[in-house]
């Protein structure tokens, strides 16, 4: 055998001492019976902290009026309880805000086990400790053995008295420590009778109900074992921790059958108690038939109801789908490595065990190596099984009719039949196919009354004596007899076949739902598309409403769908909603926490953080927290929790990805142009130093200088227009300013820009009369003439001809700039667009930035054009913009 | 005049404040420095200029308050400094007020043409001349008659509003709101390309070259101003 330490233990010991040093430390005093002391060791303990200086406050204790105890109470800090009016009583339960405010070292919290006045948000008050626990606040608590779910049983049986508020093993289990308050059944007696346990008036109903010297002594028995048990759980873990190679324990798992019987709840915690004595996982699982769709409601609300009671105490729950139990069961068991099996004994009538065998004989006998346990239980409703309140469907009369119906065309067929003395066989098989179909059509019960009818019809009309149920041939007898057996055969089979295909539709409708969902959510981007869809898809799926909220931290969750249902209209439900996503826990309607909620809520908990929860409202809520529907939900919330995220994430990269290219764009920018950025520095920095320093030039070489300093300003300021110009427009920051402009008023103001520099060419100009307006950002354009105009100066001689014309063609305005210089080198058409590609054979001083003809295409694409260059025949370039021309320019006002 | 116009620059800059105060001083008038809104408006109050000169970015305060905070009292001309590409701020400090605005960066001879014109529409009071002439358009305001180069130019009524609200602002910069207000009235702000078709046709008429305008010159992103 392996001897190592299991990975996934030694993992599951790290988390739980992780999550110990965050969480408060729970220490639970411990008794058999009210009365013992409980309240009273939990105050002492509490006086000798705050002796030895600990923070300590009282967060609640229930004096019952005793004195001896509110003596103790004395000088401690109590936090007051919450009042809450109910039914004309003012209750009392504690404050949890308010004492995760005050955060205490250790607050005294008595009575575990009580169950809260309705409106608080927890329904019972080991939740509220939970909380408090969670807060990192250390509690100190009491609890009676009567109070733990998987004893609950055996206390019944005890004392005849079913407890009704019970915690779940876990939260014990979970307890730090443990102190039990041990007192002789005879010296509780005594103090009953001295008025010390309850006060007087009290005393009297509890003696008779309760405190009855035999029960007393057995509670008190079973106090203490179960205490030890705990206790030496702890010694077993010490002894582990100190990592002994050779106590690991083999490992154990339980299994145990869960079904709809009433015993079931007794199997569950005597499986229970067995794991937990093992020290050994347990698992719940029920089988359902292949044909689920034919399991009538009440087995399912029950095997649920049964299910969840294994959840709370701690079992792993699954359902399984098979026709032979036994089998099915043991595959699974086999294929977890279950050692011990768990099965209630069934109540089933003798002569069906004799003919069929039960579910127990059958696992005894293939179970192998693997251990069976039989367990004979005393009926046990669950204490919130509602009692049926949708009763059976009434039986519509329809299909019996049409079955009767069918009998009598069968009738009528084998009449014909008969006419023509077809043989009596013949006959029988018309009946048959009558039954079959009614079977196939309208299901079992028409069917079988199909096959009776059949069987009495071909009696009455075809066995003679004709028209008498009387025979007389007794060979009939077999006929019938066959006939029926046959009609029974081919109904059940015929109505499983139908049961089957429709529960095949409901699962491949479900299958196909689902896989309609994670299709639409990736195929989605937007968190707002993304909740659409999500919604829509889990109101088909399970027929609910459903509202989903994101979290927006730090304010309350948003509600992002579901505007149209009636989830938002209920104001609790946003609480609930904002408490679900806080928790990361399932809430609301139908569960223990916040349940006042009209709506179940489930956390999207996706793979970092919980974005939101989502809310569903159905009539019956409990049809939603069956396993297989809550996990189907589950999948859907977890499906719409990552794709929530990755939408996120991918937003989240997206920025990321543009702020990187801004940024490289703008280092690209500076390396580009630092050089063209110094040169005009050194030329003004050097002309007017050496005017500051030779007083004494010529008044020729002064203005020269001058004109070098003013000149090279130029340059350098339209440098940084052009530098600004392209960032704005790379990063897309400004959006264009789109105004309807006179194309000859851009120009214009272009050419009033450059009259300095195109003082020494001859600038043609040739617009026509009536162009049509041109939709566009006015400056930018004007920036594209201008630059276009610059450049034919800078690289064509002094003197050369420029000219810019315009025509309409079709619905696109085109704007020609041509001159007469060098043109461009061949093969650089497109290239020259590009930023920071320069012409050759030009001195220093004349270059451009590289910007300009960069800028010219950012801006006409912007306007939904195109611009081209082109070295014209003969000599010099063209550039062609091409901007596009809406049909509908708007009206000019007249007056 | 014994001594000039007194002029105010609120300025944070001080290399600009230095060369402004080197080229007004030399063209005789007189100046008062300020760093900061506050101080400008305080300096605005203890002795009121004749201009004033606005840096729209202040360190203390938006230029733009500063400015409505001056219109509140002063009717002294205000010309704003402003950068290229803020037209919008160009055009919202014309509409609360001021007078003209130059460019950063400037010459210093356009600047002092536009503090010229301003003052002379702040002292000259309305033009009450009955003829305006520019370059070889003239235009008798009393007759209605426009004139180029000694040759009758007939107008639309539109047309001829438009000239004649022009040449009452001649030399200043008009924006486009204003210019849509008094020639088409409450209601037509948002026609701007009215008014440039109505430009485009009145200099076809008026200019010798209507894409290389003398007279009517575009602002751009601004509005319009006639050279005067």
């Amino acid at each position: 055998m392996d001897s190592r330490p299991n990975p996934d233990e030694l993992l599951a010991r790290v988390q739980a001492e992780e999550a110990k040093s965050h969480r408060g430390k729970l220490k639970i005093f411990f008794g058999a019976a009210p009365g013992v002391g409980k309240t009273y060791a939990m105050l002492e303990a509490a006086r000798r902290e705050k002796a030895a200086g600990v923070d300590v406050v009282v967060g609640y204790v229930e004096p019952h009026g005793r004195q001896e105890t509110e003596a103790l109470l004395e000088g401690l800090e109590v936090i007051p309880s919450r009042q809450i009016e109910y039914h004309g009583m003012t209750l009392r339960e504690v404050d949890v805000d308010a004492i995760v405010k005050r955060h205490p070292k250790l607050v005294l919290v008595d009575e575990l086990a009580h169950t809260n006045a309705e409106g608080s948000c927890y329904a019972k008050r080991w939740q509220d400790v939970e909380e408090l626990r969670d807060a990192g606040i250390d509690v100190y608590t009491t609890l009676n053995v009567q109070h733990i779910e998987s004893l609950n049983d055996i206390v019944a049986k005890i004392t005849g008295v079913t407890v009704r508020e019970t915690i779940p093993d876990h939260v014990f289990e979970s307890a730090d420590d443990l102190e039990m308050a041990d007192l002789t059944a005879e010296e509780l007696l005594e103090r009953l009778a001295a008025g010390k346990v309850y006060v007087p008036g009290q005393a009297e109903r509890a003696l008779q109900n309760f405190f009855q010297k035999s029960n007393l002594v057995a509670l008190r028995e079973l106090s203490l074992r179960f205490a030890a048990q705990r206790l030496h759980q702890d010694v077993e873990l010490a002894r582990r921790e100190r990592a002994g190679k050779e106590t690991w324990a083999t490992a154990e798992r339980l299994l145990v059958c869960v079904g709809p019987s009433p015993t079931t709840p007794r199997v569950i915690r005597t499986a229970r108690r067995m794991a937990a004595a093992l020290n050994a996982d347990w698992i719940a699982t029920t089988v359902e038939p292949t044909a689920g769709a034919s399991v009538n409601p009440h087995v399912r609300e029950a095997i649920a109801q049964h299910l969840r009671l294994a959840e709370r105490l701690g079992a792993q729950t699954t359902t399984l789908t098979g026709d032979d139990v036994a089998d099915t069961v043991l595959d699974y068991a086999r294929s977890r490595n279950v050692t011990k099996i768990i099965i209630g004994k069934t109540n089933d009538s003798r002569w069906k065990h004799l003919l069929l065998g039960t579910v127990v004989d059958k696992l005894l006998e293939s179970s192998g190596e693997i251990d069976i346990y039989v367990i004979h239980g005393k009926p046990e409703r669950l204490p919130h099984l509602a009692p049926a309140t949708h009763g059976r469907q009434p039986a519509s009369w329809r299909p019996y009719a049409l079955s009767a119906a069918t009998v009598l065309v069968c009738a009528f067929v084998a009449a014909v039949f008969s006419y023509w003395r077809l043989s009596e066989a013949n006959l029988v098989m018309v009946f048959l196919t009558g039954v079959a179909w009614v079977g196939f059509r309208y299901g079992r019960g028409p069917a079988i009354l199909a096959s009776v009818a059949s069987v009495l019809t071909f009696d009455f009309c075809f066995v003679p004596p004709n028209l008498t149920f009387a025979v007389s041939d007794t060979q009939y007898l077999l006929t019938f007899v066959v006939m029926l057996a046959i009609g029974l055969i081919v109904a059940t089979l015929t109505s499983r076949l139908k049961e089957q295909a429709a529960h095949a539709r409901l699962r491949e409708h479900r299958t196909s739902a689902l896989y309609e969902l994670s299709r639409q959510l990736s195929s989605l981007s937007g968190s707002e598309f993304l909740v659409i869809a999500a919604g829509r898809q889990i109101e088909a799926i399970f027929e609910v409403e459903a509202a989903i909220y994101l979290s927006h931290p730090p304010g309350p969750p948003e509600l992002r769908y579901g505007q149209h249902t009636s989830i938002p209209g209920q104001p609790i439900n946003a609480i609930v909603a904002q408490w679900v996503a806080e928790h990361d826990q399932m809430a609301g309607a139908a569960t223990d926490t916040l349940p006042n909620a009209t709506a179940l809520f489930f956390p999207l908990v996706a793979s970092q953080q919980t974005l939101g929860a989502l809310g569903v409202k159905s009539d019956e809520p409990s049809r939603l927290l069956a396993p297989d529907q809550r996990r189907l939900l589950e999948a859907c919330t977890s499906q719409l929790a990552l794709a929530l995220e990755r939408d996120q994430m991918a937003v989240a990269a997206h920025e990321a990805q543009v702020r990187a290219e801004t940024e490289h764009l703008r280092s690209s920018l500076l390396s580009g142009v630092s050089h063209d950025l110094r040169t005009p520095l050194a030329v003004i920095t050097g002309a007017s130093s050496s005017l500051l320093e030779n007083s004494d030039a010529s008044e020729i070489t002064r203005r020269e200088l001058l004109t070098t300093v003013v000149d090279e300003s130029r340059r350098l300021s339209r440098l940084l227009d052009n530098l600004l110009e392209m960032s704005k427009l790379e990063s897309g920051a400004a959006a264009p300013n789109m105004q309807w402009h006179v194309l000859e008023e851009l120009v214009g103001a272009a050419l009033s820009r450059t009259r300095h520099d195109l003082a020494n060419f001859h600038v043609q100009v040739d617009l026509p009369a009536g162009l049509p307006l041109v939709r566009a950002d006015g400056i930018l354009l004007e920036q594209v003439f201008i630059n276009l105009l610059e450049n034919a100066a800078r690289y064509c001689p002094s003197g050369s001809q420029i000219s810019l014309t315009a025509s309409v063609s079709g619905s696109w305005l085109l704007t020609r700039i041509r001159d007469n210089g060098p043109g461009f080198a061949p093969g650089t058409e497109e290239r020259i667009f590009d930023k920071f590609f320069r012409g050759t054979g030009l001195p220093d001083g004349r270059r451009g930035s590289g910007l300009g003809l960069a800028i010219c295409r950012a801006v006409v694409q912007l306007h939904g054009g195109t611009i081209t260059a082109a070295n014209r025949p003969g000599c010099g370039a063209e550039f062609t913009i091409q901007l596009p021309l809406d049909k509908n320019p708007p009206p000019v006002a007249v007056g | 005049m014994l001594e000039g116009p007194l002029i105010l620059i609120i300025e944070d800059e001080q290399p600009i404040r230095r060369f402004l105060r080197a080229a007004l001083t030399a063209e005789g008038y007189r100046l008062s420095e300020a760093e900061s809104g506050q101080q400008g408006l305080r300096l605005a109050s203890q002795q009121p200029p004749d201009l004033v000169i606005l840096d729209l970015g202040l360190p203390d305060q938006d230029g733009q308050e500063v400015l409505k905070s001056l219109r509140e009292w002063l009717t002294a001309p205000i010309i704003i400094l402003s950068a290229r590409d803020q037209e919008t701020q160009k055009v919202q400090a014309l509409d609360s007020g001021a007078d003209d605005y130059v460019t950063k960066p400037f010459g210093i001879a356009e600047l002092l043409a536009r503090m010229r014109t301003a003052l002379r529409h702040s002292t000259g009071g309305p033009e009450t001349s009955p003829e305006f002439s520019v370059g070889d358009i003239t235009v008798d305001l009393a007759a209605r008659l426009v004139t180029v180069r000694q040759e009758l130019v007939h107008l639309t009524p539109l047309e001829y509003k438009l000239l004649a609200t022009l040449i009452k602002h001649a030399g200043k910069v008009l924006t486009h709101r204003f210019l849509l207000h008094e020639v088409w009235g409450p209601g037509h702000a948002d026609e701007t390309h009215s008014l440039r078709v109505f430009m485009a046709s009145l200099r076809r008429k008026l200019e010798a070259d209507s894409a290389r305008p003398r007279y009517l010159l575009t602002e751009p992103g601004v509005g319009y101003r006639l050279q005067a």
